[in-house]
């Protein structure tokens, strides 16, 4: 297991070096690179531009720039945002509550759903629930998560009046309640893609344990049909999941981006389109490095979960 | 006699190298989906293509009188926009743009998975670990933040965007070919090939890849599916096609602010975004059905 582990921690910080060159590629590919916020007041000379060059050390060679940079990235300075002139940490941390409230709620109702339409596709494999689940799911990976959330908006806040059609509450009114009645909307609509892969990996899970041998144990042994199901098969058919789970992450990532501009959900993906809009490349580049950690973490944490869950892995890695 | 004839006749069918007796296109028709996706691409192309010829209005046209007709209620049978411009007109233009993008991108994309999962593949060890840890750490970052923070970049035209599209969708593909070199190439037939003094350059193109392509055609076909969202994303998002010229995506930038009025203007570009896109998928999961036997996916 330790063996594993250090083996996933070190790929998966090689891995991370590799993502902050991209990183600091795109950054430097910004019109004007990292001296646009100066450039931009349009106030400045070349020879005062050349010199701030000189003083933030853009003059000296690519190589000991990126060091430099790596180091502040580890050290917690992401720059400062040209918007605000906050540290872009500080706003990040201050998005990404938002975020990790609707992509976890989401998660988990996607679980839910995905797993038992999986089970009950699985089960009654080939009947008109499983075709309807299959072409389902096809849809629902199809359906732009935009215009699905513009449809719940139309339906359910314009036409039903039922939920409330963007923001994370009311203003004044920060009750529990009136936040997860703001919350149902965008969670729907971040849920749809991620339920329909579940089902779909849960389905195929679910069909490939209830063939093995310690299930047909069990049916022989006289446990009843719903007890086979859901202790002996559905618990290891879980197994595959985690992975699926943490390699889910950029599509969640991106979801929630989508959906909180849809329903102006305050969170990071807001944040990130409006400092496009905004050319606050600081703030960007530190989303997109962020991102890419959360994403890096997601998979890192799976595997792990991995490796604890099914001590085949740990032996073989 | 007859009983011979038909055996003949039987043996005929069985070895004809014509693609539609062929097994796998048997197996295609057999997906009932994957027809109705390809007859549905077949259809939107055709109609994208010739369709704004045969209309009465053209997408620019602005009939100011008739601004936010409904669909079905006028001259405009699927009503006009804040504008006054013919919906159905406009869907049309910008369905050849929406899927041209797609296509294109997909062109891009694929020959740019291919080249990068073919070298990874076959020049295993320090070159292709190193491709493939770019692969993976190009994966790391969310597809949307990705293409938004390059398309901040550049300045949006119809190709930066294919462009932008095909650099930000080219991982999945060099990692399918990728697996699939690596274990093409330690085929007695490759080895062969080797021994003959083939050079590396005709192994990878002639030997490798002809038997790699049934995942690639697979891929091939859900990229463009891909590329078809990724362009309705940014666009929607106000950073893909530009206005005036229509896109799927675009038509439905504003379409937000005139939900309690005029709720077709979101409906109906998303109803084709989704018609387009699951039909191409539909197609991918038809192909890989029918191309790969073994792979007796549920």
């Amino acid at each position: 297991m330790s063996t594993f582990l250090v083996r996933r921690l070190l790929q998966a910080l090689v891995l991370l070096l590799i993502v902050s060159m991209i990183g600091f590629a795109i950054l430097h590919l910004a019109p004007g690179g990292p001296l646009s916020q100066f450039a931009a007041g349009g106030d400045m000379t070349q020879a005062d531009l050349d010199r701030i060059a000189e003083q933030l050390g853009l003059n000296r060679p690519l190589p000991v720039q990126y060091a430099e940079w790596l180091w502040r990235m580890l050290r917690g300075d992401w720059g400062l945002s040209y918007r605000d002139h906050q540290p872009v940490l500080h706003i990040i941390a201050s998005h990404i509550g938002a975020t990790l409230e609707l992509m976890l709620t989401s998660t988990l109702l996607a679980m839910l759903l995905g797993a038992w339409v999986g089970i009950l596709g699985a089960v009654k494999r080939y009947s008109v629930f499983d075709s309807l689940a299959t072409i389902g799911a096809m849809i629902a990976l199809s359906i732009p998560t935009f215009w699905f959330g513009l449809v719940i908006i139309y339906v359910f806040s314009v036409g039903l009046g039922w939920l409330p059609a963007g923001n994370r509450y009311t203003v004044g009114d920060g009750s529990v309640l009136n936040r997860i009645h703001h919350l149902i909307g965008p969670c729907i609509v971040l849920a749809l893609v991620s339920t329909a892969v579940w089902s779909r990996y849960m389905r195929s899970s679910m069909l490939e344990v209830v063939n093995q041998d310690y299930i047909r144990t069990a049916r022989a042994k006289g446990v009843p049909e719903r007890q086979v199901l859901l202790r002996h098969a559905f618990r290891n058919a879980l197994l595959p999941m985690i992975t699926i789970t943490g390699l889910h992450v950029p599509t969640l990532l991106s979801g929630a981006l989508v959906t909180e501009t849809v329903f102006t959900w305050p969170g990071m993906g807001r944040l990130f389109l409006d400092s496009i809009s905004y050319r606050d490349y600081p703030t960007v580049m530190g989303i997109l490095m962020f991102t890419a950690v959360l994403v890096l973490l997601g998979s890192l944490i799976a595997d792990l979960l991995y490796g604890l869950a099914d001590p085949r892995i740990a032996r073989n890695g | 006699m007859s009983a011979d004839l038909t055996g003949v006749a039987e043996i005929r069918t069985a070895a004809s190298p014509f693609f539609w007796n062929s097994p796998g296109f048997r197996r295609f028709r057999q997906h009932r989906l994957a027809v109705f996706g390809a007859v549905a691409i077949v259809a939107m192309t055709l109609a994208c293509i010739f369709g704004p010829m045969l209309l009465p209005y053209s997408d620019t046209f602005i009939d100011i009188r008739q601004r936010f007709a409904p669909p079905f209620s006028g001259p405009h049978v699927l009503g006009t926009d804040p504008l006054g411009r013919d919906i159905l007109a406009r869907l049309l233009m910008a369905g050849r743009i929406s899927l041209a993008v797609g296509f294109s991108a997909m062109l891009i994309s694929m020959a740019t998975g291919i080249c990068i999962g073919m070298i990874a593949g076959f020049y295993e060890g320090a070159v292709g670990a190193a491709l493939m840890r770019f692969v993976d750490a190009m994966l790391c970052f969310p597809s949307i933040f990705l293409l938004l923070a390059i398309s901040a970049l550049i300045s949006p035209s119809v190709p930066s965007i294919v462009m932008l599209i095909a650099m930000t969708s080219w991982m999945e593909v060099a990692r399918v070919v990728e697996a699939q070199i690596k274990s093409l190439r330690t085929r007695d037939y490759v080895v062969a090939a080797v021994a003959m003094g083939a050079s590396n350059g005709r192994i990878m193109f002639r030997q490798l890849l002809p038997n790699a392509i049934a995942p690639i055609v697979v891929a091939a076909t859900l990229n463009v599916a891909h590329a078809i969202l990724a362009e309705s994303y940014i666009s929607f998002l106000g950073y893909g096609i530009q206005p005036p010229t229509p896109s799927w995506g675009n038509m439905l930038e504003n379409a937000q602010s005139y939900l309690t009025s005029a709720p077709w203007l979101a409906i109906l570009p998303g109803a084709a975004i989704t018609l387009a896109v699951t039909s191409f998928n539909f197609v991918g999961d038809g192909l890989r059905d029918a191309l790969d036997p073994r792979m007796d996916l549920p």
